[in-house]
């Protein structure tokens, strides 16, 4: 017999395991030590340590309000799509109308569509309507990447269902309005919630459409980042990067928080 | 359990429920096509029939998931055409009971209640007072996969009945449990029922459960009432072979229909059963026609070869068969025209045993025979 943790199969799935996770993982880990460097200059590995970039970070008004116009940008981007996209996933599910499976797909066309032509596209549009640069201009466009996430997420949910829930609410007395808010929202609520988690990533670290269509009045951290990098090349860029990705990380820790706390119904 | 009961029928009270030509088309398929019904106030009512007969797309009518295409719902005397589910104050239970999961068991009990509006004390009253009715009480707090299937059901029951419906609907609530316990909830059911003087439409494809429940059973083939009437009245003098067949076993025995002026029979080549004259009557079958003779297993009794006995057919015959099933005995038998019979004998009546291959007559009496029509000839 062969002990199966020595094969070489077995050898070789580790192998390309470990290597992928390495990929995956190494640049965005050095980018953290980076940081936090003496160093003038974005260096690897740090010369000493030192807490100034972080204190840039703080201090320097292009870092604190791209903060802001971040933030800003994908919590009004994850309310607007999380209505949008709970809205659409009802129609999808529930919903019978000519053009449905049309409308399906125009909806979702974002996820399959290069990043960069809806950026030019929208630029183009946008500049003839003078709204570059402009919260609301953002969060428009931002929120028609983010409402697929949200629809596939809600759509989820409420396929697998019990439809008798929404016919005994009835039953029992509650009109349409009753039975969404009571029994229907309720129940698809960690599909909601995993939606517009998702839909606030999507716009917090979404850098080619945002660099189109801000401006240097309003910028958001990623666009602040690139322009950064691309000219002075101090590690407060690494201090921002972790900071972003510290963000990330919460908001997917908050995601599975979510699912485990979904009732086995 | 005070508040959600209702007066028991009066009479001469106006029906609970009519229905009136009730038709549903699915495309150009009639799921239900006519479907009169009149239902007093207090009675229990089973729709019963193979699945796809259009009982259940009848109780979704009547509930108003599903608009029917032609005919009326009344309920008490109100119209109901147009009237939304959430307006027409039935109760509903359903199969797989639709308990809400994200509430406890008091919750989805006062959810009723609460679409109503009602005083937030009178909720709490009225909670607790189902919860003892269905011998619950200490179990509201507890969620739906906290309870087994038969709490399950009895949640389901008290919340149907908490806000005093005008009727309570039943779409086969016991068919996802077992035997056992569906029997002991047969009998709970038709209990509280009973104590709470409800209306009951009640569907099942179960005959037995059917027979135990209800005062009056409708059995429906192809979206028609093939027959209405109490489990006495379809049981011993089915109206079409179509119900003699679904409900009870039967001995159906194929003949050409001949009567005379007093006298009416059925006749198979060399043989001829008759068949006595409020059995004719009934039929309503012409002379020359179709015909057969239906006569439930327990009717037919097995005697020696030979004799004939006024007011009884009597045919010689072949045990075939004999299966024992523990409180009874059923014997197959083979008739000279080649038509089969079963006879059912309750084990230890001390009636002789019979065995294989064994000839023998078998005898019934004119009385326990059922002519109907036959279509399929």
């Amino acid at each position: 017999m062969t002990d199966s943790r020595r094969s070489p199969h077995r050898l070789l799935l580790v192998t390309l395991g470990g290597l992928t996770v390495f990929f995956l993982t190494v640049p965005t880990l050095l980018i953290v030590p980076m940081g936090f460097s003496s160093s003038e200059i974005l260096t690897f590995p740090p010369p000493g340590w030192s807490l100034q970039w972080y204190e840039k970070m703080l201090t320097d008004p292009q870092w604190t309000t791209g903060f802001v116009n971040s933030f800003l940008v994908a919590t009004v981007t994850a309310i607007v799509s999380t209505i949008l996209g709970t809205l659409a996933a009802l129609g999808m599910v529930r919903g019978r109308f000519p053009g449905k499976s049309l409308a399906n797909a125009l909806i979702l066309s974002p996820l399959i569509v290069p990043v960069i032509i809806i950026a030019i596209g929208m630029f183009s549009l946008y500049v003839r309507w003078k709204i570059t640069g402009s919260l609301i201009g953002l969060v428009a466009a931002h929120s028609a990447l983010a409402i697929p996430f949200v629809m596939v997420s809600v759509s989820t949910g409420l396929r697998t269902m019990d439809r008798n829930l929404e016919m005994a609410a009835q039953n029992l007395g509650a009109g349409p309005g009753r039975t969404f808010t009571r029994i229907t929202l309720p129940i698809v609520l960690p599909g909601v919630l995993t939606g517009a988690l998702f839909a606030f990533l999507t716009s917090w670290d979404e850098v080619v459409v945002a660099i189109f269509l801000t401006t240097a009045k309003f910028r958001t951290l990623p666009v602040e980042m690139w322009e950064q990098v691309r000219q002075v090349v101090d590690p407060t860029v690494a201090a921002v990067a972790t900071t972003v990705l510290g963000v990330t990380t919460t908001v997917l820790l908050l995601v599975f928080v979510v699912r485990r706390q979904a009732p086995a119904a | 359990m005070s508040a959600p009961a209702r007066p028991l029928a009066e009479p001469g009270d106006r029906p609970a429920l009519v229905l009136r030509g009730l038709t549903k088309q699915f495309g150009d398929v009639p799921a239900v096509d006519g479907v009169d019904l009149e239902v007093r106030r207090g009675e229990f009512v089973t729709l019963l029939g193979p699945s796809g007969s259009g009982k259940t797309t009848t109780l979704r009518m009547i509930a108003g998931f599903t608009h029917q295409s032609g005919g009326t719902i009344e309920i008490e005397g109100a119209e109901m055409s147009g009237v939304p589910p959430y307006r027409r104050d039935v109760g509903m239970i359903f199969q797989n009971y639709a308990l809400f999961p994200h509430m406890t068991a008091a919750e989805n009990v006062a959810f009723p209640l609460e679409m109503r509006r009602l005083p937030r004390s009178e909720i709490k009253r009225r909670v607790a007072e189902a919860l003892d009715l269905v011998r619950l009480a200490g179990f509201g707090k507890r969620y739906p996969r906290q309870l087994s299937g038969g709490q399950q059901q009895r949640i389901a029951f008290a919340r149907a009945v908490v806000f005093g419906p005008r009727l309570l609907l039943m779409d086969e609530p016991l068919g996802a449990l077992d035997k056992k316990l569906r029997e002991a909830l047969q009998l709970e059911i038709l209990h509280l029922s009973r104590k709470l003087g409800a209306t009951v439409i009640y569907v099942t494809h179960d005959q037995e459960e059917a027979l135990a429940m209800s005062d009056r059973i409708a059995i429906f083939s192809a979206g028609k009432i093939a027959q209405l009437g109490s489990g006495e009245d379809l049981y011993d003098r089915p109206a079409s072979l179509f119900v003699a067949d679904f409900i009870g076993d039967s001995n159906i025995l194929r003949g050409q229909f001949q009567s005379t002026a007093e006298s009416g029979s059925l006749v198979h080549g060399d043989w001829r059963w008759k068949v006595s004259p409020s059995a004719v009557q009934r039929a309503g079958i012409e002379s020359e026609t179709s015909g057969a003779l239906v006569v439930r297993p327990e009717r037919m009794h097995i005697t020696d070869p030979g004799g004939d006995a006024p007011g009884m057919n009597t045919v010689p015959a072949t045990v075939t068969e004999v299966l024992f099933l523990g409180p009874i005995r059923k014997y197959a038998l083979a008739l000279p025209d080649g038509q089969h019979a079963v006879v059912r004998v309750q084990a230890g009546s001390g009636e002789r045993e019979w065995h294989q291959d064994e000839r023998v007559s078998l005898t019934w009496a004119i009385d326990d025979g059922v002519l109907v029509a036959d279509p399929g000839h």
